[in-house]
């Protein structure tokens, strides 16, 4: 039956999310995007929360809730409403996971999960984007090939967040025409990270590039085994996890442009007061709302193990226009103002403008 | 829970709702968009016929509203065509009594097939419904009405096609504003009141479109919808006609995404039949323009027919709607005027062809984004909605 009220349970999270936003994330967002680092308090403090943990099974060392993307979605609108930066930063251990959770063969379960659902935040990652032109994730450069009982894997990396510090990383690669996850270890010979990248927007998150040469992982790394992962399932998530990012940077760009528009005056009253203006902020509206609604039917679709490549894909694209259109007027609001650094929308702006990019960078 | 899943009888609703579309809207639909005016007797004789199927009943909530779209996918025109109370009804249901429910209401499932229609609009004012003109005056045991209503739905239907009614907005004191104004209900035959002028329009021109006139025309005291009072600090009347539109703005986008969709599927067969398919999981910049529009397109249908069953949801958990809907009804109409007009450039040559439907669904589909308040009054409430502004701080 048709219904859009998030469970009580889910509404606790997203209350719990949502004061962590406030309170922590957004008194120190400005300084981690000009400092390009966010102190390790806050990254601690949001482990504590166990937004990861609690979906992973007892067995595997969670607190064995239900992995929701709904309550993935409802999470990643709310933290990405306080910083995105620091929302991929905190859910960047989820890039591994998540896949080894739905995907991976029990060795890899028992292996691999407890090591992201310990008491301090310890790194774990993805890498999927190809620094190239015509980059396509169906079809990527770097390839796996088996010999004897290990896969040799060769290309190159971009995007790849907090390589550096990761102990697991999940590399993407083709091998036979698809495209398959090889978990590869910090310190395998052949893994070399590169120069911390310097980026346009979400510049507090560390994103590396990395190069993999005749790099040797044993066969059994492979992601699910020899059934290998499900690919579609995995970017659907991730189309559905930047849907929801996507929303909450919206939001906060919305509502700083409304609150702007009714305090600034011209003319002898706020601008607000002005249908130029206020017909903006309307569209904004209804635009975040239907992102938002269109996100949870995906996720909805994922929770039920539903192909939902049709919805994930159209949410996607909803978004990325939806958050750039949302952000570039908030900027426009504000006018000067908005594109001083000195207010936040300049900020969500350059954020906003990265999600058409980011595929394979968050997964609910 | 958050949840999407349709309930047995909606999917059964949805599925009755499709196979009478394509067996008594689609075959004669282009008839009847060339034979403006022209009645289309046997599709009423059939639906009349069937009205114990349940399938005609147009209720306000989301399983109405999911057949609703199916039946204007079939046509939106003839859509309108179907017996019953209509805008009327929702007038009637929103603010009136028990009593008043039933006397208006009772009777249209039975005898000879009837319509309801609501008039608003004047020619000196259309969105600003607070400017209206037309008075009623008491007299003893019943209202004197005068002035002149423009762009009635179904008005010649429900009053000279058949015995229904007319929903009349009024002003009882054009001194106290908003507070003044008032619905009554207006049966077909009463003495003083008369249609005129059959519109003829752009689209959905299957259903009738007429101005009334009102002349010392005498109704029951009983007839008024709410309080008689004047309240100069009370906008009660005014509230009832904002609280009808809180329900009917999601059905109008329910009709919206109905042509919408019939445009959409139009161009996804045309395309599967030239074999070319749309890559839904391919990266934007390698998409082609064509997978590009039917992305936008699709993508835009859904924003609309989310936002649409949030609005209905919210009315039926008996929470306050009137930005939700109007945010659906403002998006669900620009969304299928848009979605229609692609379509039709999509199509090239075929898609501005009379001899498919897609040219008629792009001039039916602009209709959404004016009738029950313009995508712009939509935009307005919203706006005021979200600033928290009276219509004094956000004119």
């Amino acid at each position: 039956m048709i219904s859009f009220s998030p469970t009580e349970e889910q509404q606790m999270i997203v209350t719990m999310v949502k004061q962590f936003a406030s309170d922590e994330m957004r008194k120190i967002y400005r300084e981690c995007d000009e400092n390009g680092e966010i102190p390790d308090s806050v990254i601690d403090t949001a482990w504590k929360m166990g937004l990861i943990s609690s979906s992973i099974p007892e067995d595997y060392g969670g607190s064995g809730g239900e992995h929701s993307a709904i309550t993935g979605s409802l999470i990643g609108e709310e933290l990405a409403w306080g910083d995105l930066s620091m929302t991929m930063h905190i859910l960047c251990p989820a890039l591994f996971a998540y896949p080894v959770l739905e995907m991976g063969s029990e060795t890899q379960r028992k292996k691999y999960l407890p090591l992201v659902c310990d008491e301090t935040y310890k790194a774990a990652t993805t890498a999927l984007i190809e620094p190239r032109f015509g980059f396509d994730p169906y079809s990527l450069s770097t390839v796996a090939q088996l010999d004897g009982n290990e896969y040799v894997l060769n290309g190159e990396k971009c995007y790849v967040p907090l390589a550096a510090e990761a102990d697991l990383l999940l590399v993407y690669a083709r091998e036979n025409g698809s495209s398959q996850g090889f978990i590869i270890e910090k310190g395998t010979k052949g893994l070399d990270v590169g120069e911390r990248e310097k980026n346009m927007g979400i510049k507090a998150l560390a994103t590396y590039e990395l190069s993999l040469k005749n790099c040797r992982v044993p066969k059994e790394n492979r992601l699910g085994g020899q059934k290998g992962c499900d690919f579609d399932r995995i970017m659907n998530c991730s189309r559905v996890a930047l849907s929801a990012m996507a929303t909450g940077v919206a939001k906060a760009a919305f509502e700083y442009s409304r609150d702007y528009a009714k305090e600034r005056v011209a003319f002898g009253e706020p601008i607000a007061s002005r249908q130029a203006i206020a017909f903006m902020l309307a569209e904004m509206a209804i635009e975040i709302d239907a992102t938002r609604l269109m996100t949870w039917e995906a996720a909805w679709k994922l929770d039920r193990k539903e192909e939902a490549t049709k919805e994930a894909s159209l949410v996607k694209a909803y978004a990325d226009d939806m958050v750039i259109m949302v952000t570039d007027r908030a900027v426009q609001i504000l006018g000067g103002h908005g594109y001083v650094r000195e207010h936040p929308v300049e900020l969500w702006l350059r954020n906003g403008r990265g999600f058409v990019t980011f595929d394979g960078m968050a997964i609910v | 829970m958050i949840d999407f899943e349709l309930t047995p009888e909606q999917q059964e609703g949805i599925k009755a709702a499709h196979e009478a579309a394509k067996e008594l809207f689609r075959p004669v639909s282009r008839y009847y968009d060339e034979h403006e005016h022209e009645s289309p007797q046997e599709l009423i004789d059939n639906i009349w016929k069937r009205r114990s199927e349940g399938l005609f009943d147009l209720g306000m909530d989301a399983t109405a509203a999911l057949r609703i779209e199916e039946l204007c996918w079939g046509d939106a025109g003839l859509f309108l065509c179907i017996p019953g109370p209509a805008l009327g009804g929702a007038a009637v249901f929103s603010s009136g009594t028990r009593e008043q429910m039933e006397r208006f209401l009772g009777g249209f499932n039975e005898g000879a097939p009837k319509w309801g229609a609501m008039a608003m609009t004047e020619p000196g004012c259309g969105s600003d419904t607070a400017a209206i003109s037309a008075t009623a005056v008491r007299d003893g045991d019943e209202w004197v009405l005068n002035g002149e209503k423009i762009f009635v739905t179904m008005g010649k239907r429900a009053l000279e096609d058949s015995d229904g009614f007319v929903v009349v907005w009024a002003t009882v004191d054009k001194s106290a504003g908003r507070a003044g104004m008032k619905s009554f209900v207006v049966p077909a035959g009463t003495p003083g009141m008369r249609v005129e002028k059959l519109e003829k329009k752009l689209g959905i021109k299957a259903s009738d479109t007429v101005t009334i006139i009102f002349d010392n025309c005498r109704i029951p005291f009983e007839n008024i919808l709410g309080s008689p009072e004047v309240r100069k600090t009370e906008t009660k009347g005014f509230r009832g006609a904002m609280a009808t539109f809180d329900a009917t703005r999601p059905i109008i986008a329910a009709q919206a995404l109905g042509v919408g969709r019939a445009a959409l599927d139009f161009i996804k067969e045309t395309l599967e039949n030239e074999g070319i398919k749309i890559h839904y999981g391919t990266p934007r910049q390698k998409l082609t323009a064509l997978e590009r529009d039917i992305i936008e397109m699709e993508a835009n249908y859904k924003a609309a027919k989310l936002l649409t069953l949030r609005a209905l949801w919210m009315m039926s958990q008996l929470q306050p709607n009137s930005l939700e809907s109007s945010m659906a009804k403002a998006k669900a109409g620009l969304a299928v005027t848009k979605i229609t007009q692609k379509a039709v450039e999509i199509m090239g040559p075929l898609g501005y062809s009379r001899k498919y439907l897609l040219e008629k669904w792009m001039r039916d589909a602009k209709i959404n984004d004016i009738f029950e308040g313009t995508g712009q009054i939509n935009m307005l409430i919203t706006a005021r909605r979200t600033l928290n502004y009276s219509r004094d701080q956000l004119k």
